[in-house]
C-alpha cells in the first residue's frame, strides 16, 4: 500500500512540476527573453523561393534552429534577383501554390504582386501576433509593403541612400564632410582630379538603374514623381533643377562611362580608390569596407544624405520583403516561418552579426542593433531614418517601364544634352503612361 | 456471300492496324511538334490579339488589332529597334564571314600544332555568353578597365566604349564577332576540306595564280556550304540577346534596344504581354523572311552549279 500510495504521489507532483513549467514558459517568452514559437504544425513542409541575398544566406545559417523548434521543413531554392522575379511571375501566374513564402521586391514588384491576386493580406496575422508585435516596426518600411489596408509583406531589409566619402582626401585638402548638396557639389569639384586618377565623384548612371538613387535629389530640391491627384510631378522646375544637378555632377566631376553604370561599376570606381564621393544604398557597404574587394578599406567614411533646398529627404524603404503565396495551403505554417523569420531576435541578429538592416524601432533603439554597423554609417542610417521618404522610385504597378521614362533624362544631363527639353518630353510621357495605368487598374 | 464479307472485314481490320502502327511511330514526333512549338506560336499569336499582365484575377483582355497599331503607329522604340536588329546583324554575320573564310584558309593546311589551334579557336564559342560578356565588361571599364589602359599606355585617347550611346552597339557587335566567327571558320573549313581536288589541277595546268583559282574555284564551290553558314548564323544574330542585356540592358538609353530585347522588356519589366506578344509575332515574321531569303538563294545557286 505504502509503495503505491508513494508512486501516485510522485507522479502527482511530477504532473505539477510539468504543469508548472509549461505554464512558466510563455511568461517567460513575452518577456522579451526568448520569442515562442509553436510547434502546431510540425511535420508540415514549406517552399520558399529566395533571391541570392546576404540576408538569405544568413536565414540559411539560422533555419535549423525554426526547424527544431517548429517541427516545421523548410525547402529553400535560391535564384539571382532577375531569375526570381520571372521565376516568381511564372509560378504565380499559374495559380500554383508550389511557393509557400517568397522573397520580393515590394517597391518592384509590390502593387502589380498585389493587384493580381499573388500575395496573401498578412494584416490579420500580424494583429493577432502579440509577441511579433506589429507596433515595433517603422512606419516607413511598413508604408512600402502596405496598399490600402492590405499588408502585402514583412519588411526584412530596408536601405537608405547615404554619402560614402574618402576620409583622407578630404583631409588633405582640408575639406568638412559636406551637409548640404551645395558643399557637396563644391567639395566633389575641389578634389576632381582625373590625371592623378580620382574623379570628384561617382553615381549610377544607367537609365533605369540609376533613378532610385535619383530620387533622394529629387525629393530634396523638393520634387515628387506623382502629386496628389496621380498626375506626372517631373515637369516641375523643382524637379528640372534636380535632374540638372544630378547631371552636372557626373558630367563634370565624375569619371566617364557612367551613363552605362550601376551599382556595380560604380562602387567598383570607388572601391578602386578612383573616387572621393559615393551615394548609393548604405546596405552596399561592405563592399567598400571588405579588403579583398576594396583598396578603401581603412580611408571610407560614411555620413547622411546632404541636405537641399527641401531639407534632407532621402528615401528609407523596405528593398526586400517576406510575402506569402495567396494560394498556399499552408498558411498557418507559413505565417510561423514568417513570423520566426522576422522576430526582434532574428532581426537584431541580422544586424549585428550579418549587417542586414531591417525596420524594428525596438532593435535600431538598441546598442546591440548598431553593433554590425561601422560606427558614423550606423550614425547616418538613424538620421536618414528620420526623415526618410518611403518610395525610392515612382509608386506604379509597370514600375519597369516608369523608370525607363523617367530615367532618361539623367541620361540626357548626364551626356550635357538639352535637359529642360528631355524632362518635357518625359513628363508628357509619363503623364500619357499614369493615365493609361490608371483607365487599365483603376477600381 | 458470308465467307466473302469476313474476309473482307478481316483486311479492312489489318488495313485499320497498320494504318495504326504506322501512326504510332509517328506519334510522340508529332505530339512533340504540336505541344513544343505550334501551341506556343500559335498561343503567342492568339495572346498578340489581347492585353495582360498575368493576373490570376484578371483574364486576358481582347484589344483586336490594338497591339499591332501601337507597335507601328505609337511606339517611338519600335522602328529604331528594327534598325538596330538589321544593322547589328549585317555587320556581325558579314564580318564573321570575311573572318571565318580568312581562318578557315589559313586553317586548310595541316602544319605543326594544327589541331591544338582548331581547339584553342572554338574557345570562345564554347564559353557561357553571360560570363564572356562579364568578363568584356570589365576589360571595357573606362576608369578601371584593361582597355583604356593599353590605349593610355601607348599614348591613345582613352574610350568610353559602351558608356557612349555612339559606340556601345558597335563594341556589342566586336563581341558578337569575336564570339560566333569561329563558327563560320569551322563550317568553311569543313566545307575547303570536302572540295574535289581536279578543279585545281585543270587550274593549274592551264597556268591560273592562286588568287584567280580562289575566286574562280574554291569561292564559287563554297557558296552552297557559305550560305547555309549565313543563314544559321543569320538567325541566330537577329536574336541575340545574352550579350546585349547582360552588358548594356539595350542601354545607355536606348541605344542598343533589339527587337529581342525590347520584347523581354515589355513582356517581364513592363508586364505588358498582349504588346510583346504582338512584337514578336512581327520578329518571327521578319526572321521567317530572311530564313526564306537565304533558302531560295541557295537553292538557285545549286541548280545553276547543277547546270
Amino acid at each position: 500500500m505504502f509503495t503505491s500510495r508513494f508512486s501516485v504521489r510522485s507522479v502527482f507532483s511530477l504532473l505539477v512540476v510539468v504543469s508548472l513549467l509549461l505554464g512558466v514558459s510563455p511568461a517567460l517568452a513575452q518577456g522579451g527573453e526568448e520569442f515562442p514559437i509553436s510547434d502546431q504544425y510540425a511535420g508540415t513542409q514549406i517552399r520558399v523561393i529566395a533571391a541570392n541575398h546576404p540576408w538569405n544566406n544568413a536565414i540559411q545559417r539560422l533555419i535549423p534552429d525554426f526547424e527544431a523548434a517548429s517541427g516545421i521543413t523548410i525547402r529553400l531554392e535560391s535564384y539571382f534577383e532577375d531569375q526570381l522575379s520571372q521565376r516568381l511571375q511564372i509560378g504565380l501566374t499559374g495559380g500554383t501554390a508550389e511557393a509557400d513564402v517568397f522573397m520580393f521586391r515590394p517597391l518592384q514588384e509590390g502593387l502589380l504582386f498585389e493587384k493580381n491576386g499573388w500575395v496573401a493580406d498578412l494584416r490579420e496575422f500580424a494583429e493577432n501576433d502579440e509577441a511579433w508585435n506589429l507596433a515595433d516596426w517603422q512606419p516607413g518600411p511598413m508604408g512600402t509593403v502596405t496598399s490600402g489596408d492590405v499588408l502585402f509583406g514583412i519588411p526584412i531589409v530596408t536601405e537608405r541612400q547615404a554619402l560614402y566619402y574618402r576620409k583622407d582626401l578630404l583631409e588633405e585638402a582640408g575639406i568638412e564632410v559636406p551637409q548640404t548638396l551645395e558643399e557637396l557639389e563644391a567639395a566633389a569639384a575641389a578634389l576632381h582630379d582625373p590625371d592623378n586618377g580620382v574623379y570628384g565623384i561617382v553615381l549610377r548612371g544607367q537609365r533605369s538603374a540609376a533613378v532610385t538613387q535619383f530620387s533622394s535629389f529629387l525629393y530634396s530640391f523638393g520634387g515628387q514623381w506623382i502629386d496628389e491627384e496621380g498626375n506626372s510631378a517631373i515637369g516641375t522646375p523643382e524637379a528640372l533643377q534636380a535632374y540638372e544637378y544630378y547631371g552636372g555632377l557626373l558630367r563634370n566631376y565624375g569619371p566617364p562611362g557612367t551613363i552605362n553604370m550601376s551599382w556595380p561599376q560604380a562602387i567598383a570606381v570607388f572601391a578602386q580608390g578612383q573616387a572621393a564621393f559615393y551615394l548609393d544604398a548604405d546596405i552596399l557597404y561592405t563592399n567598400v569596407t571588405n579588403p579583398e574587394a576594396s583598396l578603401v578599406v581603412d580611408k571610407v567614411g560614411f555620413a547622411p544624405f546632404p541636405e537641399g533646398p527641401a531639407g534632407r529627404r532621402p528615401y528609407s524603404v523596405t528593398s526586400w520583403a517576406l510575402g506569402m503565396n495567396a494560394t498556399s495551403e499552408n498558411k498557418g505554417a507559413a505565417w510561423e516561418f514568417i513570423r520566426w523569420a522576422t522576430s526582434p531576435e532574428i532581426v537584431r541578429k541580422m544586424q549585428s552579426e550579418f549587417g542586414q538592416s531591417g525596420a524594428r524601432s525596438s532593435v535600431w533603439a538598441s546598442p546591440e542593433g548598431l553593433g554590425g554597423f561601422p560606427p558614423d554609417l550606423a550614425e547616418a542610417i538613424v538620421i536618414n531614418g528620420q526623415t526618410g521618404v518611403g518610395f525610392d522610385r515612382p509608386r506604379v504597378i509597370r514600375v519597369g517601364e516608369a523608370r525607363d521614362i523617367v530615367g532618361l533624362p539623367i541620361v540626357v544631363a548626364i551626356e550635357g544634352g538639352d535637359v529642360a527639353q528631355a524632362v518635357e518630353e518625359a513628363h508628357a510621357a509619363f503623364q500619357r503612361f499614369l493615365e493609361q495605368e490608371a483607365a487599365e487598374f483603376g477600381e | 456471300m458470308a465467307p466473302h464479307r469476313t474476309t473482307q472485314t478481316r483486311t479492312s481490320i489489318i488495313h485499320l492496324r497498320r494504318r495504326f502502327q504506322r501512326l504510332s511511330f509517328i506519334l510522340p514526333a508529332l505530339i512533340f511538334v504540336v505541344v513544343m512549338m505550334a501551341f506556343p506560336v500559335a498561343y503567342n499569336g492568339w495572346l498578340s490579339f489581347h492585353e495582360w499582365t498575368g493576373s490570376a484575377r484578371r483574364a486576358p483582355e481582347y484589344v483586336g488589332t490594338d497591339n499591332y497599331t501601337e507597335l507601328f503607329t505609337q511606339s517611338d522604340r519600335f522602328f529604331p529597334a528594327v534598325k538596330r536588329t538589321f544593322l547589328f546583324t549585317g555587320v556581325v554575320v558579314t564580318a564573321e564571314l570575311v573572318f571565318g573564310i580568312g581562318i578557315a584558309l589559313l586553317l586548310r593546311d595541316a602544319f605543326p600544332g594544327h589541331t591544338v589551334v582548331k581547339t584553342l579557336i572554338l574557345l570562345p564559342m564554347v564559353a557561357t555568353p553571360v560570363a564572356i560578356s562579364m568578363a568584356w565588361l570589365l576589360m571595357l571599364e573606362p576608369t578601371i578597365g584593361v582597355f583604356n589602359k593599353i590605349l593610355r599606355d601607348i599614348g591613345l585617347t582613352p574610350q568610353p566604349w559602351l558608356g557612349s550611346q555612339s559606340q556601345a552597339l558597335w563594341v556589342l557587335m566586336a563581341v558578337d564577332i569575336w564570339q560566333w566567327t569561329p563558327m563560320m571558320a569551322m563550317i568553311t573549313l569543313a566545307g575547303l576540306l570536302s572540295l574535289p581536288e581536279d578543279p585545281y589541277e585543270a587550274a593549274l595546268v592551264d597556268g591560273a595564280s592562286s588568287l584567280q583559282s580562289f575566286f574562280h574555284i574554291t569561292l564559287p564551290l563554297l557558296v552552297p556550304t557559305l550560305l547555309t553558314a549565313v543563314l544559321l548564323r543569320s538567325i541566330e544574330a537577329l536574336k541575340t540577346f545574352d550579350i546585349i542585356y547582360t552588358m548594356t540592358r539595350g542601354g545607355p538609353g536606348f541605344s542598343t534596344e533589339t527587337l529581342n530585347t525590347l520584347a523581354y522588356v515589355r513582356a517581364f519589366e513592363y508586364f505588358r504581354l498582349g504588346q510583346a506578344a504582338a512584337l514578336l509575332v512581327v520578329f518571327f515574321a521578319i526572321v521567317l523572311g530572311v530564313s526564306v531569303i537565304f533558302i531560295q538563294m541557295r537553292r538557285s545557286v545549286s541548280m545553276r552549279q547543277a547546270l
